[in-house]
């Protein structure tokens, strides 16, 4: 991939320069001038120039040939507790999508003690085949011996596509799985597609969130994302549809951990983890000292939520670190997500501006967090929440 | 123990403005700074040698100017620093990027623990560190919120986990990627930052690590950024005075939402 401008062709027009979305490109004396430590290469300068003296090489050329032997889209499905996390339906809904435009099979992967019984309800969300690796040594989560379990299915079965949930797990395996297998990995993508070549076109966020940006894998395989939980949305459950199960042994070595874990230590016990909950309630300054979190707790049992946090209060200690939300805490993405006190700094934005819906309550009406919700309330938490309690009870009942 | 603590220059994200004319990034005026991440890695790394002795080299990748993270690692007290820049280096993804920074490492000869931050907060990738544990062929403990003990040739690390947290051992050598929850990272001293402008700061390109120069860059990235464009506009609301008509309306309203009507 290469990008350059022919010198003879510019005529110093500038359409270029506006087109630029990173301000890479320069006019000094009158000609263009790329920097290329800025350009990020996506060629829009190219396309706006209206006499051509932009030359940019897109794709780099590669041999289709060893490509065309991968075949099939493959999703990771995470196990959590005795179950299935959410995120391995919804992935294998959108998996389905990818599937269907490339005419091929989609396909599921479990890893761990028991694997294979779950194929029945993977059938039922979508999938063609179930690929177990049913092994007591895959029992607890260990990523050296996840990812190289999952590295030897891929060398075996070659899938054109990986995709996998953006959880702690998926964060923590995925990427030794992309880097042993030498190949692209796209992490937290919010949008999955099929372009016209037939490569897949992923979709995330970039700096923050400022920008949205489309990245493709065009010359290795597979083609690997990650997805975060409540992105997708899974496919009502076919009950009855059934599929091909493939178990698998991999040699003994392939399984092996150097990972030895001493001790576990749940705190979030009878809580909800709030990166993977549907509804989250969280708390900010404006609660004023942290018994008032009490109401953010009664607020979120009524619906059912998760409790969350503003950097500030788990920094002064009220609530510990794993409610925290923001960019040095989760990133969260539920369909409802409600801010109280919470005036809104980027920092927590980041965090969870891409929620469904947003619902604010704060005392200034001019507080940041307003630009990023849907609605809206002005006035003193401490009379709105219990009035908001009431309303969901009511609303509940009847 | 020898210790290596890869770092980041990145654009302060809180600058980065989106231009509503034009839907463009607006970089003028963007500081770069140290991503935040990183200074929880660097303290760590600066407790494990004050507990287990040895030395703390700071490594990063970028342009000249990513120079200045460097100096900040040698003001808060490590050892020594080595930039990697080229413009061989440049268009680097994840996955070319975790392979030059582990030749860089191999580089250094001996090491016993990589230390990384959690993640980037330009990218938010996290993929670097797991990255380069593959090519240094040694197990990484991923968010890890403190190192316990070193004992017997192994590292006995607390990590975050979904639920909690808990308590793990990796033989040595190892990779760690540090969260925030770990340390409060010290101050630059005054004689730190000093010791910093001057220090002599090697600058390697591909050829200095022994780099294939068909995994670096752009030829080494299989990923590679298509187009780029503005992301869907939310925009925000007219907030309402919270009115008891007004909480029963925005109740009813989130109640529906809630189950999908």
């Amino acid at each position: 991939m290469s990008i350059k401008v022919i010198k003879e062709r510019c005529t110093g027009c500038g359409l270029c320069v506006h087109e630029c979305p990173v301000e890479a490109i320069h006019m000094p004396g009158g000609k263009a001038e790329i920097d290329l430590e800025t350009c990020i290469l996506c060629g829009a300068c190219a396309r706006v120039c209206p006499v051509d003296a932009i030359d940019f090489e897109k794709p780099k050329v590669c041999d289709r040939s060893s490509l065309s032997e991968h075949r099939g889209v493959w999703v990771y499905c995470e196990r959590r507790d005795r179950g299935l996390h959410r995120v391995s339906f919804e992935l294998l809904g959108c998996g389905r999508g990818l599937a269907d435009a490339l005419g091929c099979e989609l396909s599921a992967v479990v890893l761990g003690q028991g694997a294979s019984k779950f194929a029945n309800e993977l059938y039922e969300h979508g999938a063609d085949k179930v690929y177990a690796i049913d092994s007591t040594k895959l029992a607890a989560f260990h990523d050296d011996a996840y990812a190289k379990a999952l590295e030897w299915l891929a060398l075996e079965h070659k899938p054109e596509i990986v995709i996998a949930g953006a959880t702690a797990q998926g964060r923590s395996f995925i990427p030794r799985v992309a880097a042993r297998l030498e190949t692209g990995l796209t992490a937290d993508c919010t949008e999955l597609a099929i372009d016209e070549n037939g490569n897949l076109a992923q979709i995330r966020p970039a700096f923050g969130g400022n920008i949205m940006a489309r990245i493709m894998c065009t010359c290795a395989r597979p083609q690997m994302a990650t997805v975060r939980p409540h992105v997708m949305k899974a496919l009502p459950r076919v009950p009855g549809r059934r599929g091909e199960l493939v178990k698998e042994r991999p040699p003994a070595k392939a399984l092996a951990s150097d990972i030895e874990i001493v001790k576990t230590v749940v705190e979030l016990a009878g809580e909800q983890n709030i990166a993977d909950a549907e509804l989250v309630v969280s708390g900010g300054r404006g609660l004023g000292k942290p018994e008032n979190f009490n109401l953010i707790e009664e607020l979120a049992e009524v619906l059912g939520a998760a409790v969350g946090a503003s950097r500030t209060v788990v920094d002064e200690g009220w609530i510990s670190y794993p409610h925290q939300v923001g960019q040095t805490g989760r990133t969260v993405c539920p369909k409802l997500y409600i801010a109280i006190g919470i005036s809104g700094a980027i920092q927590h934005l980041v965090g969870m501006q891409t929620s469904e819906k947003i619902l604010a309550i704060n005392s200034d009406p001019d507080a940041p967090i307003f630009r990023v919700a849907d609605y809206g309330l002005v006035g003193d938490l401490f009379e709105v929440v219990p009035k908001l309690i009431e309303e969901f009870r009511r609303l509940k009942t009847s | 123990m020898d210790i290596v603590v890869c770092i980041k220059q990145v654009p302060d994200t809180t600058d980065v403005k989106v231009d509503p004319e034009t839907k463009t990034l607006v970089r003028d005026g963007v500081r770069s700074t140290l991503n935040p991440f990183d200074a929880f890695a660097i303290e760590e790394a600066l407790r494990l040698k004050e507990s287990a002795g040895g030395s703390v080299t700071a490594l990063t990748m970028g342009p000249p100017q990513a120079r200045a993270v460097l100096e900040e690692a040698l003001a808060m007290g490590v050892d020594h620093a080595a930039l990697l820049s080229h413009r061989a280096f440049a268009g680097s993804d994840t996955l070319a990027t975790s392979y030059a920074l582990s030749q860089a490492i191999r580089k250094f000869g001996r090491f016993d623990v990589v230390v990384c931050g959690k993640q980037a907060a330009d990218g938010d990738t996290a993929q670097v560190g797991p990255g380069i544990a593959v090519r240094l062929e040694i197990p990484q403990v991923i968010f890890a919120s403190g190192v316990k003990e070193v004992h017997k040739g192994r590292l006995f690390v607390e990590r975050i986990t979904e639920e909690g947290h808990e308590l793990v051992s990796v033989p040595l050598p190892c990779l760690i990627s540090v969260v925030k929850e770990a340390n409060v990272p010290r101050y630059p001293s005054f004689s730190g930052k000093v010791r910093a402008k001057r220090a002599d700061i090697p600058v390697w390109g591909p050829d200095d690590i022994g780099c294939d120069p068909g995994r670096i860059g752009l030829d080494g990235s299989p990923t590679w950024v298509d187009r780029i464009f503005a992301p869907p506009v939310k925009e925000g609301c007219e907030p309402v005075q919270a009115t008891d008509a007004n909480v029963a309306d925005v109740a009813r309203r989130v109640v529906d939402h809630i189950e999908g009507r």
